[in-house]
């Protein structure tokens, strides 16, 4: 197997190395920048090295709120990734009894991940106007005081809102429970039957650990993927903003170093979440190699 | 596997059902009876009326051949579409080969694949706005080749531009291209490269010859994700654009904007239409159900 390497080698190496860079250059660029002096601009040379950007950040850029919109994305991200998880793990486990409607719900998941987000962005958006439409004339039809004080829209982050993101995270996660499932061995639940435990009592001490690491990448795609949404995000948010959609209404109109400020407290939010589920998932697993199972080993 | 079907399964399976019932079935439906409605500038009216795509295509056949404004922005992001499949299935490509026939150590392999994907995690918004310093006006490439002498004065052409545009997408998407052909290589029988070598192939023979064939699922799993990205996009070509460039997508947004959302919806479903035909003519390419 050790045989000497062939350029194709270094030359395959030297353009992934260059691919690399292309990937992360960029980016660790207005890592760099976002540290620009107070005197400094949009791009090098720089002027001094300091926190002015990000002082300013938290004071806030125009009139643009970027504190609630971070607040909105922290909260949306992490209410679609616990729905993305537990739907995720539910779906993974219907799906492997065969039911009525199975092919079908999955070729609807793979649609979801593959029509233009603009489309279902604009669907969205349009259900949610005829159903306020619906709300109103019920409101007028039996003269419902509460809806014509109160009642402006259905729309919100946690309505049209949560409901675009899912589209999204959905797929991603059946995705991978049909990975995990696909290589489950089936004969570590029989087991657990046999030995008398229930349905929860499989699952819960069985199936649970086995399926951890899937667990932690599907909450890893929820969550990131919520986070730095935007094309299904545009339509459906309704008057609510998230980060990233602040973010590109800022392009237009920030020239200053403030906006790469907002790009390096993402982005360290972003290799944050993905850092520890990472390092979990790798401890986890060093720590199943170690105390693993002892078939075979005579005990 | 158990083939008897349960209780279980369905009430395990309701919650995704049921979302995506709601949040992209029906808006789905939605979006093809709300494009027959009539609207005006301030409601839209249910009725049943073909004037939304009479309008997008008014005077388009008349004036063949030359390009009305809904072929002409089609055509460009056909040739978006175009560029960025061929760049990124290469690039992919290479990427892939590299991982899993070059790459030698397993962990080495998951690590350098991490390293891939881990963009894919981030923003992609701040992924775009990181190329201004760059490709700017007194960018840092600019800025090279100048104090190079290779130009003499700042090239424009490097930002807000189609060339801006189509590495945008290139760096965005590469990785749709990478993860499905890796997945399809890591399957191919090494004993197979062994005996297309020991009958006297050369490498570009394997290559083409027992490897691309070989990763053809992936091949066409990628160029799916890639096309409908590029087709229905206009997130990347506003922001790397600099809102010049039209899209069908901006287009619908544009729309959407001002309120004309049977007319948005109209061209929404002319959209959907198109990329369907263009998986369409992509799974009869490659037969994805045989290769599976």
């Amino acid at each position: 197997m050790h045989e000497k390497r062939t350029a194709s080698f270094y030359l395959l190496a030297a353009f992934f190395a260059l691919f690399v860079l292309f990937l992360y250059g960029p980016t660790i660029t207005i890592l760099i920048l976002s540290f620009q002096g107070p005197q400094g601009g949009l791009t090098f040379p720089m002027r001094g090295l300091s926190l002015h950007w990000f002082a300013q950040l938290f004071r806030g850029i125009g009139v643009v709120d970027i504190g609630s919109a971070f607040w909105n994305s922290l909260r949306l991200g992490i209410i679609v990734m616990i729905l993305t998880v537990v739907a995720s793990v539910m779906a993974g486990l219907a799906f492997r009894r065969n039911f009525r409607g199975a092919t079908l719900l999955f070729y609807t998941a793979i649609a979801s991940l593959i029509v233009p987000s603009i489309v279902v962005s604009l669907g969205i958006a349009l259900e949610f106007r005829i159903a306020d439409g619906g709300v109103k004339a019920i409101g007028d039809a039996f003269q419902v005081e509460w809806i014509w004080d109160h009642f402006t829209t259905l729309m919100g982050l946690f309505t049209s809102g949560l409901g675009a993101h899912l589209t999204w995270t959905f797929p991603f996660g059946l995705l991978i429970m049909f990975a995990v499932f696909n290589r489950f061995n089936p004969a570590y639940e029989e087991a657990a039957r046999d030995l008398g435990a229930s349905p929860w009592q499989t699952f819960r001490h069985v199936v649970l650990p086995i399926i951890g690491p899937a667990i932690a990448g599907v909450a890893l795609f929820g969550f990131t993927l919520s986070w730095d949404e935007i094309a299904r995000s545009s339509q459906a948010m309704g008057s609510d903003n998230t980060l990233p959609i602040t973010l590109r209404a800022l392009t237009t109109t920030v020239t200053t170093p403030a906006i790469y400020a907002l790009g390096t407290v993402t982005t360290a939010i972003s290799l944050t979440v993905i850092g520890t589920v990472l390092t979990v998932v790798t401890v986890v697993q060093r720590r199943r190699r170690r105390h693993g199972s002892d078939a075979g080993k005579g005990v | 596997m158990n083939d008897t079907p349960t209780k279980a399964s369905y009430w395990q399976a309701a919650p995704m059902a049921v979302i995506f019932a709601l949040f992209f079935v029906v808006p789905l439906v939605v979006i093809v009876v709300v494009s027959f409605w009539s609207y005006n500038q301030y409601s839209i009216t249910p009725a049943f009326i073909l004037s939304n795509y009479t309008d997008i295509f008014h005077g388009c056949f008349a004036q063949l051949p030359g390009l009305c404004t809904t072929f002409a922005t089609y055509l460009q992001t056909l040739i978006f579409c175009a560029e960025v499949w061929a760049l990124t299935l290469v690039i992919g490509f290479a990427i892939a080969y590299f991982l899993v026939f070059e790459v030698r150590s397993q962990t080495m392999q998951i690590v350098l694949a991490l390293v891939c994907t881990i963009p894919f995690w981030t923003s992609n918004v701040i992924r775009m706005i990181s190329w201004i310093p760059l490709l700017g006006r007194n960018g840092l490439v600019n800025q090279m080749l100048l104090s190079l002498g290779i130009v003499h004065k700042p090239l424009e052409w490097l930002l807000y531009s189609h060339f801006s545009v189509l590495l945008a997408f290139v760096h965005l998407n590469t990785v749709f291209m990478i993860v499905p052909i890796l997945n399809s290589m890591a399957r191919i029988d090494r004993s197979l490269i062994e005996a297309a070598h020991d009958s006297g192939a050369s490498g570009w023979q394997t290559l083409w010859n027992v490897l691309v064939p070989l990763s053809k699922p992936g091949i066409a799993i990628g160029s799916i994700f890639v096309i409908t990205i590029v087709m229905g996009d206009y997130i990347t070509i506003g922001i790397m654009g600099g809102q010049q460039i039209a899209s069908v997508g901006k287009v619908i947004q544009v729309q959407t904007n001002f309120l004309q959302f049977p007319l948005a919806a109209a061209n929404a479903v002319v959209l959907l239409a198109c990329v369907l035909g263009l998986i369409w003519a992509l799974t009869r390419l490659v037969d994805i159900r045989k290769e599976l």
